[in-house]
């Protein structure tokens, strides 16, 4: 890369010290901003990036532990598969004949580590942060990648609020060869946030990621770390026989959902846990649609004969084999079913009804978000009460309930598996397109308005969703006779 | 440059048209053959040709057990109905095939890579590598940094590092894996004309010598096509069935 520079970029001898002004591939080292354990970070400019950019470069002595060096690797080959706004942009990288390095997006700012010293924060912004995290991490396993170290220090969020996950040292590609499956023999993590499973080697379950966020959560909200700070396997094998003390004996206005939502988290068999990250998101914006458990109200830690059965079931105990990020999210999808309670026909919503009853038969994991839309003028209030005395709100709510009951009834939805929303927005199609990307939604099941002259004055509303949104959309139309 | 590692042919002229092709698609400049030009196959004279016309243009061949099989006899461990396809395919072959398949070699190195039909400790033993023991036994056999082997039909890669530690990985099809040379690799493509992981599509894989990455493919072709052939010709109808099943 270097060589087809310009006469001024000309690199440094390969075993030069770093120091501001070495280039190494075109790229100039400019400042040291932090020596961490593993590598050391740079901030380092390109003449052909305007993008401001970092250098990072693993700390390579003699007699270090090779987790160092084979993390490196794993981060060299995992980012440059990754994109989107909740990792950071991969520029180049530099191997290990000459110089290991990898160049990436500098986000400016604090990781979320300091905050920790604030701890216990407002419980609206651990919620706030929680939502974003929870985001974040559902990206990244659709693209495949358990992070496996998700913690304060490795959070940082972009001037728009959005969350960047840092550091994918520890994690696993489930289309890549996992190099650190091999290499050691105690488990690989930061102890306070290591999930039970990766405590007994399992390093393909996304879920992990979920019991690491709620530590985090745990933490930023009570000040306290849930399983201590464990320095011995001994001390990590505890998480899986001892409960937590609940989050609401330390913090009294902590409210039994958001417990709920933590405890969840912290569920040692993963399959406890929220199903995929986009769930527990959804969960975080919609607490009162959160089914509460024997969590919620949960007061004490379990008792000492709980705890010894737990401790005498752990002895031994083998992980189950994880599945992959990749499956994990597929067959949890959320999928949302946009039901216009107050136009369709009957035989429309007849139609829309077997059709989000058929999908949801073939996942187990699915969750349906129920989505009906009130119009509201762009300009002045709407009367929100109608002749009836009962508010539109209600009315709609109560229908979408209505139209869904055939579906619970015959699948069993329980667990938290079926919300309703009743959105309130002057344009139905971008209500609906919001919604999706907002709670990460999967797949959108619609019906198509009737052909009439309603369409032809105000458009497809199905055809706009289909045309803008960014997951899978189908469209419903109920039979008609042939003309 | 992008080489494209194509082994086990096993006569299979559907499967090798289309490989090639998806090859050349996908930049493709030089090939490796690793060997099985022929056996069990219905077109062993035009899939030999072929490899020779590409071998003329500086590809790599290297010989597989059914090739020396066909030429010098068939071992006494070799199955009746691989040994009937051998004899078989002897009378399909003219002298200048039998010559071409005669003089290849039972390894070929190029720079730090090294191709070869059945492993790297004991090529001429045509021993498996089903393992990953096995696979460092072969690894620590040369210091090549990358191995491309065939023989097994379904398609993985092994790494070692310097420190010994060994890991196997079954490659998902068309992502591409970096494969630094600070370790050492050693990947099967998997068949292209005879497909054992129960995907009938034809295997091969990419690799790409400038970005240091190995993609794995998988190419569906027309398999019916093949079978009916291997029926036509008279050998036995299980050849035909595994293309349809991929076993």
């Amino acid at each position: 890369m270097g060589a087809e520079e310009g006469p001024s970029l000309t690199d440094d001898d390969a075993h030069a010290p770093l120091r501001p002004g070495r280039v190494i591939d075109g790229f100039t080292l400019q400042e040291h901003l932090h020596q961490g354990g593993m590598a050391h970070l740079w901030r380092v400019t390109h003449p052909a990036h305007q993008l401001p950019l970092i250098m990072k470069v693993p700390r390579i002595k003699g007699g270090e532990d090779p987790a160092t060096i084979v993390g490196f690797e794993v981060e060299m080959m995992i980012m440059p598969m990754l994109a989107g706004v909740h990792v950071p942009r991969f520029i180049a990288k530099g191997d290990f004949a000459r110089q290991p390095y990898i160049v990436m997006e500098l986000i400016p700012g604090h990781s979320l580590r300091p905050r920790l010293d604030e701890a216990p924060l407002p419980l609206a912004e651990v919620v706030d942060i929680g939502i974003r995290v929870a985001t974040a991490l559902h990206d990244l396993h659709r693209q495949h990648v358990v992070h496996l170290d998700v913690k304060p220090s490795n959070i940082l969020f972009r001037a728009d609020g959005s969350a960047v996950l840092v550091d994918y040292g520890l994690s696993r590609h489930d289309h890549l060869p996992d190099l650190l499956d091999e290499e050691f023999t105690l488990p690989i993590g930061t102890g306070p946030y290591m999930s039970p499973e990766q405590v007994q080697f399992v390093r393909n379950d996304p879920r992990s990621d979920l019991f690491a966020l709620g530590v985090m959560l745990y933490l930023l909200a009570t000040g306290e770390r849930p399983f201590g700070q464990p320095t011995s396997v001994a001390g990590l094998r505890r998480r899986l026989y001892t409960e937590p003390v609940p989050p609401r004996a330390l913090r009294a206005e902590l409210l039994p959902w958001l417990q709920e939502v933590i405890l969840r988290c912290l569920e040692v068999e993963p399959e406890q846990r929220w199903p995929s990250a986009a769930q527990l998101a959804l969960a975080l914006q919609e607490p009162d649609q959160i089914e509460l458990t024997e969590r919620a109200h949960k007061a004490t830690p379990a008792g000492r004969w709980r705890t010894l059965r737990r401790w005498l079931a752990s002895v031994g105990s083998e992980p189950r084999a994880g599945v992959s990020a990749g499956e994990q999210v597929t067959r949890n999808p959320i999928v949302m079913a946009a039901v216009d309670v107050d136009n369709a026909s009957e035989a429309l919503l007849e139609q829309l009804r077997e059709t989000v009853r058929r999908i949801l038969s073939t996942e187990p994991g699915a969750r349906l978000a129920c989505v009906s839309v009130m119009r509201t003028a762009r300009i002045g209030m709407d009367e929100l009460v109608d002749e009836q005395g009962r508010s539109h709100h209600v009315r709609q709510l109560v229908g979408l309930k209505h139209w869904a009951r055939p579906i619970s009834q015959a699948l069993d939805l329980g667990h938290g598996r079926l919300t309703f929303h009743v959105l309130e927005a002057p344009d139905p199609a971008a209500a609906i397109i919001d919604f999706a990307q907002r709670t990460q939604v999967d797949h959108i099941v619609m019906g198509a308005r009737a052909n009439s002259a309603l369409r032809r004055y105000l458009g497809s509303i199905s055809s706009q969703v289909v045309a803008q949104s960014e997951c899978t959309v189908t469209v419903v139309r109920a039979p008609s006779p042939q003309s | 440059m992008k080489l494209a590692l194509i082994t086990d042919l096993h006569a299979n002229r559907q499967a090798l048209e289309e490989v090639l092709a998806h090859a050349r698609a996908h930049g493709a400049e030089q090939f490796a053959f690793l060997g099985d030009f022929v056996g069990y196959g219905a077109d062993p004279g035009w899939v030999v040709d072929q490899v020779r016309a590409l071998v003329d243009q500086g590809a790599v061949a290297i010989t597989g057990n059914h090739d020396a099989a066909t030429v010098r006899g068939a071992q006494p461990t070799m199955r009746p109905t691989a040994r009937l396809a051998v004899e078989w395919t002897r009378t399909q072959l003219d002298d200048a095939q039998l010559a071409f398949l005669a003089a290849l070699p039972l390894a070929q190195r190029r720079g730090t890579t090294l191709f070869v039909h059945a492993n790297a400790h004991e090529p001429a033993e045509w021993e498996y590598v089903q393992s990953r023991a096995e696979a460092v036994r072969s690894l620590q056999a040369t210091d090549a940094r990358h191995v491309f082997c065939g023989h097994m039909h379904q398609p993985m890669l092994y790494h070692l590092s310097g420190t010994g530690k060994a890991g196997d990985f079954t490659p998902v099809p068309g992502v591409p894996i970096p494969v630094p040379p600070h370790r050492q690799w050693l990947a099967i493509p998997g068949a292209c004309g005879q497909p054992r992981d129960g995907n009938p599509a034809a295997a091969y894989a990419l690799f790409d010598e400038d970005a240091m990455t190995l993609c794995f493919h998988r190419v569906p072709y027309d398999h019916e096509t093949a079978a009916a052939r291997i029926l036509a010709a008279g050998l036995p109808p299980e050849f035909a069935q595994r293309l349809h099943d991929g076993r």
